[in-house]
């Protein structure tokens, strides 16, 4: 266990590193394109005396300096000055998690027994007819991108059976203020389908895919030998060990439910961080924009890495990185 | 050293023996090796041997093909008037090719319309109008014989039942280029005596009689509103004794006509509305659309597709962009296919502190969401090099990664190799044993992914389109998010604007996915099932 320790920080101090470099980065090039004072006097002096404070007459580095402390001391990521006028970004953007986390939470619940099942039925019955079919559906759904099948729920859901009282989802103060209402749930079905789909489809596959490998070993042979019905053999040793790699996956994205799907969010009008960076970027509202990209680039490194160290745990057989 | 003393024992052993019992074994003999009695298979042979037993990728690899095609021959059959045209009135209007509509009735540039009472007789008026004859202007037919005339924009109709306002709604199949019908324009005399020479020439009319001012035309901003009718546009017949009779629809109804007529009881067919007195004179007309549409472009409104929802003919927008997707995801696959086979060569055969440098390199350059790196890149570089191209330079930044990742494992797997140790012997240098030794061996998985780079390229170039993030919806080029994110508001009323699009970068994505398993499966027959 000493080993994996030392892994686990190796690979947290890399990953905060590739984090850092990567901020700078963004950074840098964000505060390298032009900014504008808005038409209104008051604003433009307020915003004005904001940013001599920020340093933005000094050169970039120490501007990044006083970023990075405002960060340290004060948790300020800078101030929207578009999207919600003078909220600090942090406020913006943590009021956007819970619509995303919520619809991304549902799709999951509901796809990842489905595409386990799928496949895990797929790898049973391989090559059968039952097998074919799954196995073209998967590459159907996998194929054709989300937002194709976006509008078909779309248009099936409110169009044709009329399920829903608007093609998009309700707002906050439709749905009775709260996004944990029964109506707010079920104006959010088309979206967690329409999620769900791809999900689905890409976890059926993986399933399929590992299960069968496992399936052909020759410890299977053995389980078979020793007396075990096909199911009991099936459940106890290839489903166990076709996991190892399919559970770091279904964390992965676990963690990657904060990102959501900015395309899924624009077309069912979702209020989340994906909405909110197509904002940001369209009203040109920069901190918001910056505090955005560094969220996704840490959900991605953070995914990554949780993969990778999930591993170790899951299976002590593989210790990525040791020699 | 033993062979040594056995090789000199058995030297002396046949030391007796007489030179002239010694005969060359091969004299005269020419020594080579037997010829093979089968072709030899080369390595891309083999390949491409079992990939067209494959029959799932044989099938996408010919719809890709025609794919091509399209993309690139539509442009080429497409005159450039036509691919120019952005007509302000034929917007978002369904496919419509004539000869078809004639003979099979399909593309009928249709759309399922349900009209009220009143509604219908307005529509099925246009055909009547515009079958109205100046020199026998007292014969006016009936709705029911307008069914036979070109210009009826109702191509068939029947009753379908009640509204909530107890009217009688009818059905209709209703072909929107004519459902335009009549509009008034403001045209120069000169181009007034052009379309008169036109219309003499060709034989088909554009100007119509305008509308007379009176109580029974409710709206005078409207051409359609030829015939008798009381304010709730319900069509009436008046007699001579000024009694009004509202009339209902059946099929022999015939409209009593509303036409302005001057004081000699001629009809009207401009009226002066300003400009000076000669050439450069202002005349408002009533013209028929179509006919217009015909004068002005020289062919008739016949769209594939139909047209998008600025008025472009759809099926040259999707060629272009189609073109644009294509063009784009090949040239980031080589691009990618480059840097990642020497990057990832140069990880894979150094190794050590070489390794760690670039690994941290591709590291941060793969932790960087793509989506970041594509705004960025369209932030800065877009206005000094365009929109394609910046989205090009995105690609290309971290796409390579994944090419170079598969190199580098594929390295390390070749490089200990006796064959690799035996050309490291015989004096190769190491660039060498890199391109000539190992190389070859990973070609197939590099050539796999490169392949499989295509689908994943042109999903991320439609989405970012679609999101607005990128904008490349200038006159000359397009792209199929675009298309889609112009449709995405309007498409349950229209929905050929979403399904043309959608259809086809559907079949691009499915079709290169499965192209790219097959030739997996080709070059590396044991990877088969296996996901990467």
């Amino acid at each position: 266990m000493k080993g994996m320790t030392k892994y686990v920080l190796k690979r947290i101090l890399l990953m905060l590193f590739t984090f850092f470099v990567i901020v700078t980065i963004c950074f840098i090039l964000i505060r390298m394109l032009p900014q504008e004072l808005p038409q209104d006097v008051n604003l433009a002096a307020a915003i004005q005396a904001r940013w001599e404070a920020l340093g933005y007459d000094k050169p970039i580095l120490v501007q990044y300096g006083i970023y990075l402390k405002n960060i340290v001391t004060e948790w300020d990521f800078g101030t929207s000055w578009k999207i919600s006028l003078m909220k600090p970004a942090t406020y913006v953007m943590g009021s956007r998690l819970l619509p995303t986390v919520l619809v991304n939470l549902y799709s999951l619940i509901f796809a990842i027994p489905l595409g386990i099942a799928l496949g895990i039925y797929a790898a049973i019955r391989k090559n059968k007819w039952e097998d074919q079919i799954i196995s073209v559906v998967i590459m159907l759904f996998v194929s054709v991108p989300s937002y194709v099948y976006a509008f078909i729920v779309q248009y099936l859901f409110y169009f044709k059976w009329h399920l829903v009282s608007q093609p998009t989802i309700l707002s906050l103060a439709d749905a009775g203020g709260t996004y944990f209402s029964w109506s707010m749930f079920v104006s959010m079905i088309p979206a967690v389908l329409a999620l769900s789909f791809g999900e689905i489809a890409g976890l059926a596959r993986f399933t399929r895919a590992e299960l069968t490998e496992t399936l052909t070993q020759d410890y299977m042979l053995l389980a078979r030998t020793k007396g075990l019905t096909r199911s009991q053999a099936t459940v106890r040793h290839a489903l166990k060990n076709a996991m190892v790699p399919i559970l770091p996956m279904i964390i992965s994205s676990f963690i990657g439910i904060l990102g959501g799907s900015m395309i899924i969010e624009q077309i069912f009008s979702i209020p989340g961080v994906g909405q909110l960076y197509i904002l940001s970027i369209n009203l040109l509202d920069y901190d918001v924009f910056m505090l955005d990209s560094i969220f996704y680039t840490f959900i991605g490194l953070l995914a990554g890495i949780v993969v990778d160290i999930s591993y170790g745990f899951i299976d002590p057989r593989i210790r990525m990185g040791e020699k | 050293m033993n062979d040594n003393t056995s090789n000199v024992n058995n030297f002396n052993k046949f030391e007796d023996i007489q030179k002239e019992k010694f005969d060359f074994a091969n004299k005269g003999e020419k020594l080579s090796d037997q010829k093979l009695d089968t072709k030899p298979i080369s390595y891309f042979k083999d390949a491409f041997i079992r990939f067209s037993k494959n029959k799932a990728s044989v099938a996408a690899a010919v719809i890709i093909a025609l794919i091509v095609v399209y993309a690139f021959l539509v442009p080429l059959c497409t005159s450039s008037t036509k691919a120019a045209l952005l007509d302000p009135y034929y917007s978002k209007k369904a496919p419509r090719i004539v000869a078809l509509k004639e003979d099979l009735g399909i593309f009928d540039g249709g759309i399922n319309i349900k009209y009220n009472e009143r509604a219908l007789i307005i529509e099925l008026a246009k055909g009547v109008g515009a079958e109205f004859d100046s020199d026998d202007e007292d014969n006016i037919i009936s709705l029911g014989e307008s069914m036979d005339s070109y210009y009826q924009p109702v191509s068939s109709y029947e009753y379908y039942g009640v509204n909530a306002g107890n009217e009688d709604v009818y059905q209709s199949r209703t072909d929107a280029y004519l459902s335009q019908g009549f509009m008034y324009i403001q045209i120069e005399q000169s181009e007034y005596q052009n379309i008169l020479d036109w219309q003499e020439e060709t034989g088909l009319t554009i100007l119509y009689p305008l509308i007379a001012n009176n109580e029974y035309n409710p709206d005078t901003s409207n051409a359609n509103y030829w015939y008798k009718m009381n304010s709730k546009l319900t069509p009436v017949s008046v007699d001579e004794n000024d009694h009004v009779t509202k009339l209902s629809y059946s099929e022999d109804l015939v409209l009593q006509d509303n036409y302005m007529r001057n004081s000699e009881g001629q009809l009207v067919y401009y009226t002066y509305i300003g400009g000076g007195t000669t050439e450069t004179a202002q005349y408002k007309v009533r013209i028929l659309y179509y006919n217009y549409y015909i004068y002005n472009n020289g062919f008739e409104p016949e769209y594939l597709l139909g047209t998008d929802s600025s008025g472009y003919d759809l099926a040259y927008r999707m060629a272009r962009g189609i073109q644009l997707s294509l063009l784009l995801a090949v040239s980031v696959s080589l691009i990618n296919f480059v840097i990642g086979a020497v990057y990832g060569a140069i990880e894979g055969y150094y190794g050590g502190a070489t390794d760690l440098i670039l690994e941290r390199v591709s590291d941060i350059l793969g932790g960087i969401p793509f989506i970041v790196v594509a705004t960025l890149f369209q932030m800065h570089l877009a206005a000094k090099v365009g929109g394609v191209v910046s989205l090009l330079f995105a690609f290309v930044l971290t796409g390579w990664l994944g090419t170079a990742y598969r190199v580098r494992t594929q390295f390390y797997r070749f490089k200990n190799e006796e064959y690799v140790m035996a050309a490291r012997t015989l004096g190769a240098r190491d660039r060498r044993i890199i391109w000539k030794h190992i190389f070859p061996n990973s070609l197939g998985t590099i050539i796999t992914s490169s392949v499989l780079v295509i689908p994943g390229v042109i999903f991320s170039e439609s989405m970012l389109s679609y999101l607005g993030i990128i904008k490349l919806g200038g006159s000359k080029i397009t792209s199929l998010g675009t298309l889609l994110s112009d449709a995405s508001s309007i498409w349950t009323t229209y929905p050929h604007l979403m399904v043309a699009p959608a259809v086809v970068i559907s079949l691009l994505m499915i079709c290169f996915n499965l192209f790219g398993n097959g030739l997996r499966d080709a070059f590396n027959p044991t990877l088969r099932g296996v996901e990467e």
